[in-house]
C-alpha cells in the first residue's frame, strides 16, 4: 500500500505539481495555488468596496450588494460556476480558457464573503472611531483610510486567511468545468493508471490536507499573536503587567 | 439564440418531473446527510469530553482531515476510490442499491459532523463552568448536570454557527453532482443539455436553491429567536 503511493508519486510527481506546463497549459498545485492567490488577491480591493456600499448610507449602493452577498450565500458555488461557464464566454465573446472562468467565478464569490468579513471588522470597531476621526477634521473617506481601515483590516487578518483557505478548497469546483488544477492533474493520473483509484484519490487527499492545515495553523498562530497584542493596546496597565511576567503570556 | 421563456421549461410535464425529483433526491441527501452528521457530532463530542487522551487526539485527527480536505475531494475518494476497494459483495450489494446516493450521503455526512462536532464544542466551552460546579453542588451528577444544565445552554450558543452549517450541507449536496448522484444540479445540468434553455433552467435552479437556502435560513433565525429566554423559552 505505502510502496504504491511512493510509486505513484515518484512517477507522477511532476504532472501533479505544474501539470503537462512546458507542454501544455500551467496545472496541478501551481495552478491551484496561482488561481487562490489571484482570486484573493482581486477579490480584496472588491470586497472592500463592496463593504463600504453595504455601510453606506444611500439605498441605491446598500440594497444591491446586500442582494449580492445573500445569492452568494445562498447559492452553491457550483450553480455559480456553471452560471460563468454559460456567461462569461457570451459576455465576451472570446473563446476563454477555464482558469479564468473559474477566476471570475471566485473573485466574486470570495469577494461577497470577505466583504461580510471586512464589513464585520469596522462595525466591531464602533462607531466612536469615526466620531473621533471626523471631530479631528478627516473627511468620510480620509477617515476610513486613515483611522478606519488600517485597525480593521489588521484585526480581520485571521479570517482573511481562513477565507484563503477556503479558497483553495473552492478551486477544487473547477474540476467541474476542467480547470487544469491539482485535482484535474489527479484525475489524469487515476485515468492513466486505471487499477489504483483509492491510492491516487488518497495522495489528493493527503496533498491538499498538508497544504489546508499548514495554512491553519499559521493562522491560528497570527490570530494568537494579534489577540495578545490588541489586549495589549487596550490597556497601559495590562500591557505593563504583560512586559513585568513574561511568561504568563505564553499560556494560551 | 432563442429568446428567453421560461414556459418552454414550466409547461414541459418531462422537465418538471425531473426538476421535482432532482428536489426530492437533493432533499434526500440533505436530510439524511444531517441526521448522520448529527449522531455522529454527539459520539465525537462524547469522545471529546470522555477521560482518556488516545480517543482526544483520534477526534482531533477525525475533524482536522475533514476540515482540510475540500468536500469535493472527500466524495471523489469515497466514490472513486474507497468503493473500488470495498469487499466485492458488498461494492455489488451497493451498486444494486444507488451507491451514487450512498456514498454522497456517507462522504457529506462524515465531512459535516466535524463542522458540528466543533460548533456544538465551542458553544459548550462557553458555558461558564461555574455553571457545572452550581449543578454538581446542587446534587446534580456529572451527566445530569449535563443533560438539565450545560447542554441547554451549550446548545444555545451553537445553534448560529449550527445553522449556517446546515445551509452548507445543504448547499454542498450539489457537489454530489461530481459522483452522479441524481440531484437538482444534475436535473438542471440533463434539462440544459435537452432544452438548450441555458439561462432558463439556470436560473430555475439557483432561485430554487436560493429560495431553500432562505429558509433554512429564516427557520434558524426564528429557532435562535425562540431559544433565548428574553422571548419567552423555556429555562
Amino acid at each position: 500500500m505505502i510502496h504504491d503511493l511512493i510509486a505513484i508519486i515518484d512517477d507522477y510527481w511532476l504532472l501533479l505539481l505544474i501539470g503537462q506546463y512546458p507542454n501544455g497549459p500551467l496545472g496541478g498545485l501551481a495552478n491551484t495555488l496561482i488561481l487562490s492567490a489571484l482570486s484573493i488577491a482581486i477579490a480584496f480591493p472588491f470586497a472592500i468596496l463592496l463593504a463600504f456600499a453595504r455601510l453606506s448610507t444611500y439605498r441605491m449602493l446598500r440594497w444591491p450588494v446586500t442582494v449580492l452577498v445573500y445569492v452568494t450565500r445562498g447559492v452553491p458555488l457550483l450553480m455559480l460556476v456553471l452560471w460563468s461557464y454559460f456567461l462569461v464566454p457570451l459576455l465576451t465573446g472570446a473563446d476563454v480558457p477555464s482558469f479564468y472562468t473559474m477566476l471570475a467565478t471566485l473573485v466574486v464569490y470570495e469577494g461577497a464573503f470577505l466583504s461580510e468579513i471586512i464589513r464585520a471588522g469596522i462595525v466591531a470597531l464602533g462607531q466612536g472611531q469615526m466620531d473621533a476621526a471626523r471631530a479631528l477634521g478627516h473627511s468620510y473617506f480620509g477617515a476610513m483610510r486613515y483611522v478606519i481601515l488600517p485597525q480593521a483590516l489588521y484585526n480581520m487578518i485571521p479570517s482573511m486567511l481562513s477565507t484563503f483557505v477556503a479558497t483553495i478548497k473552492d478551486t477544487t469546483l473547477g474540476y467541474v468545468i476542467n480547470v487544469p488544477d491539482l485535482t484535474f492533474a489527479a484525475s489524469q493520473v487515476n485515468n492513466q493508471l486505471l487499477t489504483q483509484p483509492f491510492q491516487v484519490f488518497l495522495i489528493l487527499a493527503l496533498t491538499y490536507y498538508v497544504i489546508c492545515w499548514s495554512l491553519t495553523s499559521l493562522t491560528n498562530v497570527i490570530e494568537r499573536r494579534i489577540t495578545r497584542r490588541r489586549a495589549g493596546l487596550a490597556s497601559k496597565r495590562r500591557q505593563l503587567a504583560i512586559s513585568l511576567t513574561p511568561n504568563a503570556t505564553e499560556q494560551p | 439564440m432563442k429568446g428567453f421563456d421560461l414556459a418552454d421549461i414550466l409547461a414541459n410535464p418531462d422537465y418538471v418531473a425531473m426538476l421535482v425529483h432532482g428536489i426530492e433526491m437533493t432533499f434526500v441527501i440533505a436530510i439524511s446527510s444531517w441526521l448522520l452528521a448529527m449522531g455522529l457530532a454527539l459520539l465525537l463530542l462524547a469522545i471529546r469530553f470522555a477521560p482518556g487522551r488516545i480517543g482526544n487526539s483520534v477526534v482531533a485527527a477525525y475533524v482536522s482531515y475533514h476540515r482540510n480536505v475540500p468536500t469535493l475531494v472527500q466524495l471523489m475518494l469515497w466514490y472513486f476510490g474507497i468503493y473500488t476497494i470495498l469487499p466485492s459483495g458488498l461494492s455489488d450489494w451497493l451498486s444494486a442499491h444507488f451507491a451514487e446516493m450512498i456514498f454522497a450521503i456517507i462522504g457529506l455526512g462524515l465531512c459535516q459532523a466535524a463542522y458540528f462536532s466543533e460548533d456544538l464544542r465551542s458553544g459548550l466551552r462557553s458555558v461558564n463552568p461555574g455553571q457545572m460546579e452550581a449543578a454538581r453542588a446542587l446534587g446534580h451528577g456529572y451527566v445530569s448536570a449535563m443533560r438539565f444544565v450545560l447542554i441547554p445552554q451549550g446548545a444555545r450558543n451553537a445553534l448560529p454557527a449550527l445553522v449556517n452549517h446546515s445551509v452548507s450541507l445543504f448547499k454542498n449536496s450539489s457537489l454530489a453532482i461530481v459522483i452522479g448522484a441524481p440531484e437538482l444540479s444534475h436535473a438542471i445540468k440533463e434539462i440544459d443539455n435537452l432544452s438548450f434553455r441555458t439561462f432558463e433552467i439556470y436560473l430555475i435552479g439557483t432561485l430554487l436553491y436560493l429560495v431553500f437556502s432562505l429558509m433554512i435560513m429564516a427557520a434558524g433565525a426564528y429557532l435562535t429567536w425562540r431559544a433565548d429566554p428574553a422571548n419567552g423559552a423555556r429555562r
